[in-house]
């Protein structure tokens, strides 16, 4: 690389790349099942402890 | 009450216990920390309004504790706490002991032994010289190691989990690990002197650049993603119920990481970096908003329905005004981000007002809602005084509000009186007179972080009497299935369900999203010669000027002058022609400084006579009626040292300032001389009689160096 020019490129490239990225997570996201999630947010409540109360 | 299902595969079940000792050790170092973190910087805050608290004692003048300060926060009560919490919390979330109890001890004290290093040798004025990166090369060295150790503990515990997915607040841990590896090794390069001096192997414009890229993302993956870890995983528990989105959680923190790593720039706007990176942290820092608002929401919703809580437990309401305070910082910081906002507000007080909306209601009020959670768990005990916990919450709030509104207000004070003019197109306000006008508000933030540690000792006590009046549970017994060895792959499962079962490949892809960007920024930087045109008639310090520099650095004179010369008329009128990239190339480490709380010093040079120097470092206020500046006495005592020069320009060389061979054989005779013509120079103007072995010399002839390579040739 030896000059300045054609510099956009580069935050183009990347910021396409994160689009991308970000369109995929969502799509993913939102095809999750609502158990799943469900399952998944419980994670922290039930950490392996005797129940107590 | 276990469930009967679960009841029949007993079998499976394994016994194993939480370790909650390292819990509570990283709990005490976080009080005691911020406790010295916070009594150091309202030192700081009164010596802006009493100046005689400097001492005239070197270990004490602002230039050396605000460092001290801004360490021992960072690094010391904010570390302590997200290693608290990560300790408790992982353990749980993985339903497994921490990984080796060699490791959390080595881990634990390990980290404590480098605050403590930190703590002595910041005063000593050992510094690196690039803010919030002070500490020299050893202490640099231990703290990687040191936190390698932690990624082996934490990464250890995760693959010998007992749940399958890794919950959302693990994924932050681990991009924290990494990164903050990645941000630290990269920072640190610097190339040793002696045991305690070294510099940076970065200059100017590019050191410049990858301190803030480091400094913006300390903020970023040392004081948010753990806190936001953290967050995801205390909020649910305080609330007892699970995050408000956990689909959000994902999207959140894959746009953060991602982001946060190219908003860098955006504290260097205006500054001699390429107009393409100031862009780009621009445009990164407003994006920015995006994900940060959307892990706050997160965080805010979880509590929909039960907000009748927060009115009732002390532990929900500091985290709803950490999360609030973590909202109003994120916003600002973007707004911050925008040229014609950076314009008025750099180099002002709003940009301290800002980090301690974050640091003071962000991780302070997270801190303190964690421990207040934690502490009645760790001794199986409720809290001793929700009065107190009551009373520390207010007295916290109210000490926020007295602590960033004043800060506020002078920040647009001072940037307004700088930028004024009068009719006839002459600066209105000498710097001095926009300085002591703000010391009533000095005042009052110094009053907003009194009350604020009121607060905290309230806590201390309320959680050392809930303490004993309990028993500690070292070791808590808990029980979970094994993970099977057999797990099969459900068919058409998602790619990003497999990387959620897989810390490794999490962690490798973490370190993708945040290299993109790391990358983008630096190699153009680097590569680019038309990035930092060169100035020819910019030459590399003389032997006296470079010692005298290296006294600027260990004196902590960037925590209050800048070296940057902005291209507004406002600044060249006051300061002269405007900083150039090309005059930094020698410059390790840069030293531009980010906060004007003396005049910039870029284009000192000249300025002033030699004796005007000797007699301002001696008592500013002699030739600066008003002045808050310390006096330095002790420079008048120190002899110079003379010894250390040819290794310091051997390094020099070394990093590509062009010493001729040899050079550091006459460097010293050289050294001598041109202390002698200041000595000469001060003897002439003002009768002034003193020794050219002297530190102050060295200073002197530094300081009337700088800036005035580039005058004549305009």
């Amino acid at each position: 690389m030896e000059s300045i020019l054609g510099i956009e490129i580069y935050p183009v490239i990347s910021l396409l790349i994160f689009f991308i990225f970000f369109v995929a997570v969502s799509i993913y996201v939102f095809g999750l099942t609502k158990k799943d999630v469900e399952d998944m947010g419980n994670i922290p409540l039930n950490d392996g402890l005797p129940e107590k109360e | 009450m276990k469930n009967p299902e679960l009841s029949k595969l007993d079998l499976e079940f394994e016994q194993y216990s939480y370790d909650n000792a390292t819990v509570r050790k990283f709990i005490i170092a976080t009080t005691i920390f911020g406790i010295i973190g916070m009594l150091v910087g309202l030192t700081a805050a009164l010596q802006l309004v009493f100046p005689s608290l400097n001492f005239s004692l070197e270990y004490t003048t602002f230039g050396r504790i605000r460092p001290l300060h801004t360490n021992a926060i960072i690094f010391a009560f904010v570390g302590n706490s997200i290693f608290a919490g990560i300790y408790y919390s992982l353990q749980r979330l993985c339903k497994a002991r921490m990984f080796s109890d060699l490791l959390s001890s080595i881990h634990f004290w390990g980290w404590q032994t480098i605050i403590l290093a930190a703590a002595i040798t910041l005063p000593l004025g050992f510094t690196a010289g690039k803010e919030y990166a002070e500490l020299e090369w050893p202490i640099d060295i231990a703290i990687a190691l040191i936190w390698v150790v932690f990624g082996i503990n934490m990464i250890g515990t995760i693959l010998k989990r007992r749940e399958r997915h890794l919950y959302v607040a693990i994924w932050f841990y681990i991009a924290t690990f990494v990164t903050v590896a990645v941000l630290h090794i990269v920072n640190s390069f610097e190339l040793p002197v002696s045991l305690f001096k070294s510099y940076s192997v970065y200059a100017g414009v590019q050191d410049a650049l990858v301190q803030w890229w480091y400094g913006h993302n300390a903020v970023a993956f040392f004081l948010t993603t753990p806190v936001l870890g953290l967050m995801y995983y205390f909020v649910p528990k305080a609330a007892n119920r699970p995050v408000y989105s956990y689909r959000l959680s994902i999207i959140h923190f894959w746009a953060l990481i991602f982001l946060y790593i190219w908003a860098g720039p955006h504290h260097l706007l205006y500054n001699s970096l390429p107009d393409w990176a100031q862009s780009l942290g621009t445009v990164f820092s407003i994006m920015l908003i995006a994900p940060s608002w959307g892990g706050m929401l997160n965080g805010l919703l979880t509590l929909r329905g039960v907000w009748d809580k927060v009115r009732e437990d002390a532990v929900l309401k500091f985290m709803v005004v950490a999360l609030t305070c973590y909202g109003m910082a994120t916003f600002e910081g973007p707004m911050l981000s925008l040229k014609n906002f950076n314009a008025i507000t750099h180099f002002t007080d709003w940009t301290i007002a800002h980090v301690h909306v974050g640091g003071l209601g962000w991780n302070g009020f997270m801190a303190f809602g964690m421990m207040y959670y934690l502490i009645p768990k760790l001794y199986g005990n409720k809290l001793f005084s929700m009065k107190l916990a009551n009373f520390h919450f207010w007295i916290g709030t109210l000490g926020i509000i007295f602590y960033a509104i004043p800060m506020w207000w002078a920040g647009f004070t001072q940037s307004a009186m700088w930028k004024e003019f009068t009719p006839d197109g002459r600066l209105t306000y000498g710097f001095l007179e926009t300085v002591t006008q703000l010391e009533p508000l000095y005042a009052l933030r110094a009053f907003g972080g009194f009350l604020y540690l009121i607060g905290v000792f309230v806590m201390v006590y309320n959680l050392v009497k809930t303490a004993n009046l309990g028993s500690f549970i070292s070791e808590q017994e808990a029980s979970a299935p094994a993970l099977s060895n057999d797990f099969e792959k459900p068919k058409g499962e998602h790619w990003h369900r497999w990387i959620e079962r897989k810390p490794v490949q999490m962690l490798v892809w973490s370190f993708v999203a945040i290299i993109i960007g790391t990358i983008i920024e630096f190699v153009p930087t680097f590569v680019v010669d038309s990035n930092i045109p060169t100035i020819a008639s910019v030459r590399p310090y003389t032997p006296l000027e470079l010692q005298g520099r290296d006294i600027y650095i260990k004196e902590g004179c960037y925590n209050c002058h800048s070296q940057m010369i902005r291209p507004f008329r406002s600044e060249t009128e006051r300061y002269g022609e405007y900083s150039k990239a090309g005059e930094f190339v020698y410059d390790h480490p840069f030293q531009w400084g980010s906060k004007r709380t003396g005049p910039d010093l870029h284009r000192i040079g000249g300025k002033y006579q030699n004796s005007w120097h000797y007699n301002h470092m001696l008592d500013p206020t002699s030739t600066s009626a008003g002045s808050i500046m310390p006096p330095y006495p002790w420079l008048y005592e120190k002899v110079i040292d003379y010894e250390s020069t040819p290794a310091k320009i051997n390094a020099m060389r070394t990093l590509g300032v062009p010493y001729p061979e040899g050079y550091e054989d006459q460097a010293i005779n050289d050294l001598k001389l041109q202390a002698q013509e200041v000595v000469d120079k001060l003897n002439e103007e003002s009768n002034t009689k003193t020794s050219p072995e002297l530190e102050i010399i060295a200073l002197i002839a530094y300081l009337q160096r700088m800036g005035t390579d580039i005058k004549g040739t305009k």
